[in-house]
């Protein structure tokens, strides 16, 4: 393998540095030779080195929706976004509620080779939401499951919900909530407010959320469980995260890009690009999820990347797939997002890496320490350009970013020392093949 | 204009003169030819995703009578259950060389969904989305409203008609299901375009969230509503009987005891208070029998009077060359 | 740009004083005569001349049994690619026009497409036995193979050049000027 030295990197945004990889780990710059054959430089210019990012939410769609997307394209567009792993959610099919689905979800990120592909467990057999499905065993195999989550769909009974909790005490795990009341979002199409009353659109009311996710914390508080709170979309959810955590409730929380940076007056163009679940909210929701990341109430960015082909968007409103791509452009938005807030690149690191490697226990994430893992982003924070969703290496082209200019472009991602992105264009994958973290 | 998908986006110059135009196409039942050479040769397709055999015949004998070849297309469903998908079945039916699209569909959106996805290029007339917007039954009640309160016959040809002239100052009452109706939406964005008053009577259930940022006065109280103003016209909303199954108020009974214009409430009204119902009427329940015939009701010119009102719509969308921006 | 006055005031009454005494004549009298102006400068030729005629015939208040106004908007053939124009009211007088003498008015005979239309319309709204034409100004340069039984005036011009018809009902002042061409 290539050794690499990244000559004259903004580390963090705190100044110039050189980084050197050696062997898949970081290490004492001093150590490489750069006239050694085997040592390529990198010259960063003043580019910002942060470390990998690393996504709680996405949907990589295998096995069972490859036409949308596959292991593979995800892998390559975690590449692309500078993500060094992702966690992909259980809502396949078959749905990943048993060990062997999150084997096989795991190989096949493996084999792919361009980001580290952890499998998030199912919560309920077939995501049904009436038995638990195998967590033990998902978490006791080849796969190490530590993220269960029914995603897409709400673990609406109180009493498997806290049993859930319990339960994954055993395996350290943690239960990612989808805070979605089913009966107050019968028929929802997008979030009810003013602009839901004018274009008759069956609506999502805030209090959905709200309301699971003031059940879930007491619950949590109850059996002293940890609970993570998928794509946060309202104001009224940050209040009562911000509350559960005065109480000390081990309560983690998520916003996605687009709930950071989009309303629901896009809705007003009927185009199914802007539907999602939890539904773009309002400017004041906005306001308030870009205060919480910004004060810590949130810990981390998801991006519930969800790819959809194309006839599941070429529909009238009402019938088109709810979700949005997102990890190619996650980094970008948030920098545009978070732009007026006291808000620097340690945080961003603390918030797409280091925070989301601590929650799922991705040890080989989150740090660009002498003797970490080599998993590192630069980033060009002046490369003013236009996103276009067809450039992307996602299956998906529902992209609702596209058209946005941004300043940011993700320039090179090092996975396991392996350099997967170059300036800006993806390369080969990992050459370890599928053994690249038996180190 | 390029296309007509909701009253929202409708000037008050832009109703008037749809309102005007529908003026002179009432003298052309009166004529030797009950029909005009406007849209010779054009194609206007008939774009039902819902059933509605009356909207449809409406727009049907507009475009007749405008001398457009109209092609009917019933698509009862929604197209990805169909296995099509929305763009397929557009397309197909670009291809076929549509001039013209008017659209029924039960999801709020569709029509303006088509007219702006690029996958075909000519006018779309909304013919009712989900419970989003009626355009065309709003422009037709403004148009029997106008007849009638200027003292006119409210359907039929007139010589010298209320041209030019807006709702100004008329006080009009909405009772019913306003949440589930696109007729309410598109008649409060209009009556207030034109000027009217608009007050909305309806259990809260079925009001929509955030409906306080609409330019109307609200009431829960039939009675209370009906005494606190003098109305130039009260419009009884369709309530579908499905509602009671949802808890949106206990039950039939109880709806028509608070919400529905009874006899007694008819007879409390002012002389000059004109009654108007979209259709089709659930009698004995939002209407009674006694208003839905009284001779103030408007309620048969409305229909007749649609006719018209949609030959003015597809005359103002199809001649004149468009400037490029809508 | 220059323009040049072709007919003042007085010029024009007399035109409209010969058209309406020719129109008799032709007619011979006035029994089952209709006067329909075309939208907009046609309608208040087509009210003077039926003043005239009633006054000729010494029955001043038959002036508003004489005349109408017949809307073409709606049978031009550039309604789809021309401005969008709104349609103009079209009254006909309540004996109708069945086996009546029409005779349609306007202020400028020039390609001949508006009378086109007229007499489409025409045709849609019954059987006259006769069809006249009466206008103002002929400026010649005809599309069409029509022409006008009653002429005001013939006015030699180029295509170029711009016909500007006032008349008190609607610009305030009567004339006719020719504008613009090419030297």
């Amino acid at each position: 393998m290539t050794d690499y030295l990244i000559r004259g990197a903004n580390v963090l945004g705190q100044g110039i540095a050189d980084i050197a990889i050696k062997d898949s780990t970081i290490v004492d710059p001093d150590l490489l030779n750069p006239d050694d054959g085997d040592v390529e430089v990198v010259t960063a210019n003043g580019r910002i080195a942060l470390p990998g990012l690393v996504d709680m939410h996405t949907h990589l769609r295998e096995p069972g929706k490859e036409d949308a997307e596959t292991i593979l394209s995800g892998s390559r567009a975690a590449a692309s976004g500078g993500f060094t792993c992702v966690h992909a959610m259980a809502n396949t099919a078959p749905v990943a509620d048993t060990a062997g689905v999150v084997e096989q979800v795991h190989r096949l990120g493996r084999t792919a080779g361009y980001t580290e592909v952890v499998p998030i467990g199912a919560v309920t057999i077939g995501l049904e939401g009436k038995n638990l499905a195998e967590i033990g065993a998902m978490a006791r195999s080849a796969a190490r499951v530590r993220i269960f989550s029914d995603d897409g769909i709400c673990v609406s009974d109180p009493l498997l919900m806290r049993r859930a909790l319990e339960y994954v005490k055993t395996f350290d795990g943690v239960i990612a909530q989808h805070a979605q009341e089913p009966r107050l979002t019968e028929g929802a199409q997008m979030n009810e407010g003013v602009v839901s009353a004018e274009l008759g659109l069956p609506g999502w009311p805030a209090v959905a959320e709200e309301s699971i996710i003031a059940r879930d914390v007491l619950l949590a508080e109850h059996v002293g469980s940890r609970l993570h709170i998928c794509h946060v979309s309202t104001k009224g959810s940050v209040d009562i995260i911000r509350w559960a955590k005065s109480r000390g409730v081990e309560i983690t929380a998520e916003v996605t890009p687009h709930h950071l940076m989009l309303t629901d007056e896009l809705v007003r163009s009927f185009d199914p690009v802007y539907k999602v679940n939890p539904p773009l909210r309002t400017e004041a929701d906005v306001t308030a999820l870009r205060e919480a990341l910004a004060d810590g109430t949130i810990d981390v960015i998801g991006t519930d990347h969800a790819p959809h082909t194309a006839e599941h968007k070429c529909s009238e409103w009402t019938a088109a797939a709810m979700g949005m791509v997102g990890m190619e452009t996650a980094l970008p938005i948030v920098v545009e997002a978070m732009r007026d807030f006291d808000f620097d690149y340690g945080d961003l690191a603390r918030v797409m890496s280091a925070t989301p490697a601590r929650i799922t226990g991705a040890s080989g994430h989150g740090s660009l320490e002498i003797g970490a893992s080599a998993n590192i982003v630069l980033i060009d924070p002046d490369s003013n350009h236009t996103i276009v969703a067809e450039d992307h290496a996602t299956k998906g082209r529902n992209n609702p970013f596209a058209g946005l200019e941004v300043s940011t472009s993700i320039t090179d991602t090092f996975f396991y020392g392996h350099r997967v992105l170059s300036g800006g264009t993806l390369s080969t994958p990992h050459p370890a093949g599928a053994s690249w973290t038996d180190q | 204009m390029k296309h007509l998908l909701d009253t929202l986006s409708l000037s008050r110059e832009e109703a008037i003169s749809i309102l005007d135009i529908a003026e002179e196409m009432t003298q052309v039942s009166e004529r030797e030819v009950k029909k005009l050479p406007v849209l010779r040769g054009r194609t206007v397709v008939n774009l039902f995703f819902e059933d509605s055999t009356r909207t449809r015949l409406s727009f049907e004998a507009a475009a007749k009578r405008l001398s457009a070849d109209v092609l009917n297309f019933s698509a009862k469903g929604s197209s990805v259950s169909k296995g099509e998908s929305l763009q397929d079945t557009i397309e197909t039916i670009s291809a076929m060389g549509a001039d013209a699209l008017v659209v029924r569909h039960p999801g709020s959106g569709t029509p303006h969904r088509l007219a702006h996805s690029g996958w075909i290029d000519v006018p779309v007339v909304n013919a009712g989305d989900g419970t989003h917007e009626h355009p065309t039954q709003a422009l037709l009640d403004a148009f029997t409203l106008r007849r009638a309160l200027g003292g006119f016959s409210a359907s039929g040809a007139v010589k010298d008609g209320p041209r030019g002239r807006g709702l100004d100052g008329a006080k009009v009452a909405i009772v019913g299901d306003v949440l589930h109706s696109r007729v309410a939406r598109s008649n409060v964005h209009l009556l207030a375009r034109l000027g009217a008053e608009v007050h909305l009577v309806a259990p809260p259930t079925l009001l929509p969230w955030g409906v306080e940022t609409w330019p109307v006065t609200l009431h829960y109280d039939l009675d209370e509503a009906l005494h606190s103003e003098d109305y130039a016209a009260v419009m009884m909303l369709r309530v579908q009987h499905e509602r009671m199954h949802e808890s949106f108020f206990p039950n039939e009974r109880e709806y028509a005891r608070l919400w529905g214009l009874s006899a007694a409430r008819l007879a409390g009204l002012p002389e000059e208070t004109f009654i108007m119902h979209p259709g089709p009427m659930n009698r004995g329940f939002e209407i009674s029998a006694a208003a839905a015939d009284s001779p103030r009701a408007l309620i048969l010119d409305q229909v007749e009077n649609g006719v018209s009102v949609r030959m003015a719509v597809l005359y103002r969308l199809l001649t004149g060359q468009e400037e490029t921006n809508d | 740009m220059t323009q040049r006055t072709v007919l003042d005031a007085p010029d024009m009454k007399r035109a409209m004083t010969r058209i309406a005494h020719e129109i008799i004549e032709s007619n011979k009298g006035s029994d089952d005569l209709v006067l329909l102006g075309i939208p907009r400068r046609g309608v208040p030729l087509a009210t003077r001349l039926a003043e005239q005629i009633a006054s000729i015939s010494a029955q001043p208040e038959m002036a508003r049994e004489l005349v109408g106004s017949l809307d073409i908007t709606m049978y031009r053939d550039d309604l789809r690619s021309g401005a969008y124009r709104a349609p103009e009211p079209t009254t006909i007088p309540a004996a109708g026009i069945d086996a009546k003498t029409v005779v349609l008015v306007d202020d400028v005979l020039f390609s001949g497409r508006t009378i086109r239309a007229a007499l489409d319309a025409l045709s849609d709204l019954g059987r006259p036995a006769q069809v006249r034409l009466a206008v103002l100004v002929d400026r010649g340069h005809r599309d069409l193979p029509i022409r006008a039984d009653h002429v005001g005036k013939n006015l030699p011009t180029s295509s170029s050049e711009r016909v500007n018809v006032s008349l008190a009902e609607i610009d305030g002042e009567d004339g006719v000027t020719i504008s613009g061409g090419r030297e």
